[in-house]
């Protein structure tokens, strides 16, 4: 790519975060989300442009549930510092060095900007000396991602006497009595992934490709750890972040003049953009919601609004589509069941006319044994557009 | 999700309300159930922030922890909450049925009933096994060693709520039960599952406030906010809104611990708990009185038949561990043996099964499901052929023909089971063909037939002679259901399962430990200056 090309894409997604508005960084987490909706255009080019997404579903009226409360992020910095205390010493034991004893060299990563902080981090592993561990204590790692660059920051990356790469993963909620909440565990793999792709594209092969999660022990604070293979992880992220259009090709295609710029005013936290012209330039994006997106992005209630104003099925559960061909409307599906529409030879709607007709003869049924009449289903219907929104 | 559920989640968008996903109760509800409302701190695993307790939905028992992270103070959390919850374990150990000697078991001793515990929701649910695990190792007092020792009935709740946890692993069973599972089995609503998990939008669903369509009021439950920014429906925890944490609670527990820490004034260390109380409180209450608005909803419905059964096993359950209790057992070990563990599993599978059976033939929409799916079948008998079976003493094996709109998914010589109405067990049968319906000249009708012909071998239930029992055989113009999956999956009703069964009972056997050896016991946790415990 040319530097002149580069800088033009840069330009473009300046423009669309706003003149003057500082580029929220992607962390590892977005990384991540976006890897797990690759379909979404909207995501990948504001998350891509640094837009602050939190803040424009503000100013869309449909704020997200996110937030870290004071107590987590206490309590993970606590832990993080008990891990790393005494020049890592706990660290290094976790990770399997023969004499913990021996400190590991700490080099020195601070640098200003985020590519002066990359730079250092790329030099300290290539320095690193062989035959004694050494330790990134939050290195800097950049990744590019559909056509712009990303900045990542894990917990640690320790450097083996072996030459080999180690993603340290620090995390606060416990594993207890030898095992973790999975879902957790799967978060902080997908997350450990994203770093072990980063380190990659600094040298192929050199990072394994497990990673070593540290928790807190049943209830107390010692750290204890394990091994998390995140090949899988690994190949899926990378599959889907290849997979993501790349990031102009979607700008391209958005009416000049397009931007998310909030307009704030002179005190600087202030936005005076209005809600409509906002969302005009949001609903400008192809997206792909579906519920999962309630737990992984900021305008997941905005996308969620719009999704169900077009009446799609995903909103009802991303799974559905698969069972029902065709079908991508709520619409389409109830008129397709109802027999008021869609062609009986297609197996979703022979499938869909059976389960109605059943569920009909089920809720006009005795209940048996009972002798009391069943709940009826309710009845109305409510207003649904048509379906050109549904993919 | 199956399809009858998208096609209910369909029509309950059209509605602007829930539609119903059973037309029956599928679970037992005590008549004073203890709801119970846990909140964790962030971050912290072992560190209740309080909880809503009780068996009076208008006088609930709050318990609140000022500062999680002050041992003493968690511990009497632990202490007010085995106040809440033992009284009324102990209140139904002892009024017990005698339960008559079978072929395999002596006469034994089952309690009456049990208690219920209804949380909101899996998390909470969750979070009483971490409470459970938590509390069960804990020294007490009347350990001379103890560094921190505890009131001495916390141990022992540590085990009743692990084994209630347990126990709601069990697929069926009602001891402990979430709300949001247990709504979300009996209603589908016009969202996905996934935000099915909120109880209140789940409520804003079933039960709209009058005038708001199901989605409006679901929304206003997940993102309304009075003006100082909290949500009016509070996450029904055991995690806290991050915005509660961050701008009310922190400076409350600051206050709080301030009071404290500049020495005294019991007055100012009095007003600032109060003030933390009165905030955690007000997180708890809206919960708190959604789960009863739950209890109300499903109370309406009409109880499945054949759900005292699965009670009775829960109730089983309960006893069985009474008596490991009084037995002198030590707690329930951290990790299941090998042994004990494949034991649960298989229990569990079972359980899976029987629950499955039950509550299909329990309710027709639910039947409806296993229809579609091709494990049962209903129809009219269009032909009856009486043929015997072959050896010295024949006995009648008739031949029935059904016309189905079903396609049952069975390879002939399939068992099935005919759901005889009065009778206590299935009729056996055996399936024999499946052919799409043709028209009088054989050939296919246009767009696919109408119908299936199925026939089936009815091989049982027709008593011991060689002339069917009367009325054992339907008649051609009769409506019969059969289904492909067995009624009654394994024993009859009222025997406790081996897990359940204590050691001086003879179970559950684990190898090579002589009779009446108690199993190894699981040290307490260990306790370091940085504990949380
Ligand atoms: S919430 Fe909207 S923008 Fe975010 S990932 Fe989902 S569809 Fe894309």
């Amino acid at each position: 790519m040319s530097t002149t090309h580069h800088h033009s894409l840069r330009k473009r997604l300046a423009d669309l975060r706003g003149p003057g508005t500082a580029p929220r960084p992607l962390d590892a987490r977005a990384l991540a989300a976006l890897a797990a909706n690759p379909g979404c255009r909207r995501r990948a080019l504001m998350d891509a442009a640094g837009v602050d997404k939190g803040a424009v579903a503000e100013v869309l009226g449909a704020p997200a549930r996110f937030g870290q409360s004071r107590f987590a992020f206490s309590r993970g910095h606590a832990f993080e510092a008990r891990v790393k205390r005494d020049g890592c010493a706990e660290l290094l034991r976790l990770l399997g060095a023969a004499d913990p004893g021996v400190p590991a060299e700490v080099p020195d990563l601070a640098a200003p900007g985020p590519e002066g902080r990359a730079a250092r981090t790329r030099l300290a592993l290539a320095e690193a000396p062989a035959g004694s561990w050494t330790l990134l204590d939050h290195p800097l790692l950049a990744l590019e991602v559909a056509g712009s660059l990303a900045y990542l920051e894990p917990d640690a990356v320790a450097v083996a006497p072996d030459g080999r790469w180690t993603v340290v993963e620090i995390k606060s909620f416990p594993i207890l009595d030898g095992g973790a909440d999975a879902q957790k565990v799967g978060a902080a793999a997908r997350q450990a992934a994203v770093y072990v792709l980063a380190l990659d594209a600094v040298e192929p092969g050199r990072a394994r490709p497990d990673v070593l999660l540290v928790c807190p022990r049943d209830f107390s604070n010692l750290p204890t750890a394990e091994w998390v293979d995140v090949r899988k992880q690994l190949a899926v992220t990378g599959r889907q972040l290849t997979r993501l259009t790349r990031i102009e090709d979607i700008a391209a295609t958005l009416p000049e003049g397009t931007t998310f710029d909030l307009r704030y005013a002179a005190d600087g936290s202030t936005p005076t953009r209005s809600r409509i012209e906002l969302s005009q330039a949001v609903d400008a994006v192809p997206a792909a919601y579906a519920p999962e997106c309630l737990s992984t992005c900021e305008l997941a209630f905005h996308c969620r609004d719009r999704s169900r104003a077009d009446g799609c099925v995903e909103s009802l559960g991303r799974g559905l589509r698969g069972e029902l061909g065709t079908l991508t409307t709520v619409d389409a599906v109830l008129s397709a069941a109802h027999g008021e529409a869609g062609d009986p030879a297609d197996p979703a709607v022979a499938a869909l006319r059976r389960a109605a007709a059943l569920r009909a003869e089920a809720l006009a049924a005795p209940v048996p044994g009972a002798g009391v009449p069943a709940q009826q289903a309710g009845e109305g219907a409510g207003e649904r557009a048509g379906d050109a929104a549904c993919r | 999700m199956s399809l009858m559920n998208t096609l209910a989640r369909a029509e309950a968008v059209a509605a602007g309300r829930a539609v119903p996903a059973a037309t029956v109760r599928h679970r037992h509800l005590a008549e004073r159930p203890l709801v119970l409302v846990p909140l964790t701190t962030a971050g912290e695993a072992g560190a209740p922030l309080g909880a809503m307790v009780g068996t009076d939905r208008d006088a609930p028992v709050l318990l609140v922890v000022p500062q999680p992270l002050d041992r003493e103070l968690r511990f009497g959390f632990f202490a007010g909450l085995a106040a809440a919850v033992l009284p009324l374990m102990a209140a139904y150990e002892d009024d017990v049925e005698v339960e008559p000697a079978t072929r395999n078991r002596e006469e034994s001793e089952v309690c009456a009933d049990a208690p219920q515990i209804v949380v909101p929701n899996s998390a909470a649910l969750e979070y009483v096994r971490l409470l459970g695990r938590s509390t069960r190792f804990l020294r007490t007092v009347e350990d001379p060693d103890a560094p921190h020792p505890v009131p001495v009935p916390v141990p022992l709740l540590g085990r009743w709520l692990t084994h209630y946890g347990e126990r709601a692993r069990t697929p069926g069973s009602a001891l402990l039960v979430a709300m949001t599972e247990l709504l979300t089995r009996h209603w589908a609503t016009g969202q996905s599952s996934m935000e099915d998990q909120h109880l209140g939008a789940l409520l804003g669903w079933i039960d709209p406030p009058p005038g708001l369509d199901g989605a409006v009021a679901a929304e206003r439950a997940q993102t309304d906010r009075a003006p100082d920014g909290l949500l009016l429906s509070p996450p029904a925890g055991p995690a806290t809104d991050p915005l509660f944490d961050n701008r009310v609670l922190a400076p409350a527990m600051a206050r709080y611990d301030a009071a404290r820490t500049d020495g005294a004034d019991a007055a100012e260390v009095a007003a600032a708990e109060a003030d933390v109380r009165r905030l955690v409180g007000s997180q708890l209450r809206p919960t708190w009185d959604d789960v009863w608005h739950g209890l109300d909803l499903l109370r309406a419905l009409p109880e499945g038949a054949r759900v005292a059964d699965r009670w009775k096993r829960d109730r089983w359950s309960f006893t069985g561990h009474r008596d490991r209790l009084r037995a002198g057992e030590p707690p329930q070990p951290k990790r299941d043996g090998a042994v004990a563990a494949a034991q649960k599993l298989a229990g569990r599978e079972t359980a899976q099964a029987r629950v499955s059976a039950q509550e299909a033939l329990d309710d027709p929409l639910t039947m409806a499901v296993r229809r579609l799916a091709g494990e049962a079948f209903a129809g009219e008998v269009t032909g009856v052929e009486m043929t015997y079976s072959e050896g010295r003493r024949p006995m009648p094996r008739p031949l029935l023909t059904v016309r189905t709109p079903d396609l049952p998914q069975a390879e002939p010589g399939t068992k099935a089971y005919r759901a005889v109405p009065g009778a206590k067990s299935a009729q056996s049968a055996e399936i024999v063909s499946v052919a799409p319906e043709v028209r009088s000249d054989g050939t296919p009708y246009d767009g696919g037939p109408a119908a299936h012909l199925v026939v089936v071998r009815l091989t049982g239930g027709m008593g011991s002679g060689r002339v069917p029992k009367e009325g054992s055989v339907p008649e051609a113009g009769a409506r019969v259901d059969f289904t492909l999956f067995e009624h009654d999956p394994r024993g009859g009703p009222g025997l406790p399962e081996p897990e359940q069964t204590p050691w001086t009972h003879g179970g559950p056997p684990d190898a090579g430990v002589p009779p009446g050896t108690p199993p190894p016991a699981d040290a307490p946790d260990p306790v370091t200056a940085e504990d949380y415990l």
